[in-house]
């Protein structure tokens, strides 16, 4: 080891080490910086950030219109087999037999809210929602259908 | 208001007029010892609701604030909850060494508090070799930990307090020479006369780089000697569980715990006094004006106000920095502190002998 690399070394250490405290000295001072929620206090005035994973959603227009193709790939993309893709057939205008979906069954207890579904969607069909408190005394009542009833697919969407 | 040595020379000459001599020496000795366990008391609640609320802060969090104003009793409530605890044994320890150790933990604290001044002239026991005795006693607060080590039977705590071993043995050369520095500067080891010889001004300020280089090489010693992060290899909760005291439980565990934190206070007592001026006022060469209103703040208060300042340097870096491996640790010792300290030490004896300080 050289003298001039063991100056640098040490003079690089104390700037190295200076940095981080500088950092954590900026935080020490900025009380606004704290991204601690009071939960149970601010519950009405709650914010979470953008990418939360709370649960699987299907959002649907006023029109109780959704844009599920029921491709499957939501079903396939799932690590442990949370959500289930149902069929029927649907008569369109013409006359023609077409595919859609009866129930898109999500298994909420299954879930381990990993996201692949919502990026294998090549319709944008699900995304996550922000709810988190999901606890409930039946466990029947995890398992959601996320097409409301009655609901058809979007006018465009293929 | 009167000061600490007032009140204390009123007591001992009140004592005099009403007692004989040995009956006056036992009174004192017994206040005095209550008088340290107070302060122990108080410094381990304020400490660690202090660690917790700077930890919190420093990692954008709230910390405890459910128990009392702003969380404030939260460290109290803890006490009163390790009280309670059984402070259980484990079947296959040593029972006697595992019982002794935390009570050795404890002594060695409470042995080094006695040359500390806390206010101008106001000291348990002025040693004239005080700086000695406080290097000397520290070095003993391993013998705890190495025997809690043992006596747990215990894997972790074997491994954690061999660590803390070699730890304490290598980072007391490198305190032991940045006290140096002061001491050659000084020219004594009597804390009174340190203090004395910065009533004008702090060597800090009055030595140059060297004495700086010297207080960063301290604090740097001091925080691997009180096995705090980012040398907490003894305890090291996320390889070793609790290293040393992971068999403790209950008032046994909060002993080791209240040890920590009263050396982290005298370690840092003991900078404030040697680098900082301990008790002395903040004076700035002849400008009278600020000279004489600084002398107005209480020396006490300037002895705590500077014990505190580095008791959160202190937890500064722990909050900050990443825990060092066992060879990075013994490398920065060996090949970066001991010969930085050596030839600084030299440096400031050139400087000392050449009068080229203030």
């Amino acid at each position: 080891m050289s003298v001039k690399k063991y100056i640098s070394d040490v003079f690089g250490a104390i700037k190295s080490l200076a940095t981080g405290m500088k950092r954590t000295m900026y935080y020490f001072t900025h009380h606004k910086e704290i991204i601690t929620q009071q939960y149970p206090d601010n519950r009405n005035t709650l914010e979470l950030p953008d990418r939360f994973k709370g649960e699987v959603v299907m959002p649907h227009d006023e029109n109780n219109e959704h844009r599920c193709t029921g491709c499957q790939a939501c079903e396939l993309a799932c690590p442990n087999g949370t959500i289930k893709v149902i069929f029927k057939n649907e008569l369109t205008p013409e006359g023609k037999k077409k595919k859609a979906i009866d129930k898109l069954v999500y298994h909420l207890e299954l879930c381990t809210m990993c996201n692949l579904c919502v990026e294998a969607c090549p319709s944008d069909a699900i995304k996550m929602a922000q709810t988190f408190e999901h606890s409930v005394f039946d466990r029947s009542k995890l398992t959601k259908v996320l097409n409301h009833p009655g609901s058809k697919i979007m006018e465009g969407v293929e | 208001m009167p000061s600490f040595y007032e009140i204390a020379d009123q007591l001992h000459s009140w004592l005099n007029a009403n007692f004989n001599p040995t009956w006056v020496l036992i009174i004192e000795m017994v206040l005095a010892g209550v008088a340290v366990i107070g302060l122990f008391a108080v410094l381990g609640l304020v400490l660690v609701i202090m660690e917790r609320k700077v930890s919190a802060w420093m990692q954008i969090r709230l910390g405890p604030n459910r128990v009392g104003p702003k969380g404030m009793l939260q460290s109290l409530a803890d006490t009163v909850k390790l009280i309670v605890k059984e402070g259980m044994t484990p079947s296959g320890a040593d029972k006697f060494l595992f019982n002794l150790a935390p009570y050795i933990a404890m002594i060695v604290a409470m042995l080094l508090l006695a040359p500390i001044a806390f206010a101008g002239n106001f000291q348990l026991w002025d040693i004239n070799v005080g700086v000695l005795y406080v290097s000397a006693i520290s070095s003993l607060s391993v013998i705890s930990v190495l025997m809690a080590g043992w006596a747990s039977n215990n894997k972790y705590s074997l491994l954690g307090a061999m660590r803390s071993g070699a730890q304490i043995v290598s980072y007391e050369l490198t305190a032991g020479l940045s006290v140096l520095a002061i001491v050659v500067l000084a020219g004594d080891l009597k804390i009174s006369a340190i203090i004395a010889s910065q009533s004008d001004g702090w060597w800090i300020f009055k030595g140059h780089i060297p004495v700086i280089i010297a207080f960063v090489t301290f604090i740097i010693a001091v925080t691997a000697e009180t096995n705090r992060a980012p040398f907490d290899l003894a305890e090291a909760e996320s390889e070793l569980t609790a290293g040393f005291h992971t068999e403790y439980s209950g008032m046994k565990f909060a002993l080791f715990f209240l040890a920590e934190y009263v050396n982290v206070f005298i370690v840092c007592a003991l900078g404030a006094t040697l680098f900082l001026g301990g008790p002395m006022p903040l004076h700035i060469g002849n400008w009278e004006g600020f000279n004489h209103a600084m002398d107005y703040v209480p020396s006490s208060l300037w002895f705590f106000g500077k014990t505190f300042f580095l008791i959160f340097l202190i937890m500064w870096f722990r909050w900050t920095f990443p825990r060092l491996r066992i060879d990075q640790l013994l490398n920065l010792e060996w090949k970066y502190l001991l010969p930085i300290s050596m030839i600084n030490l030299l440096i400031v004896t050139a400087m000392a002998i050449l009068k080229w300080h203030f």
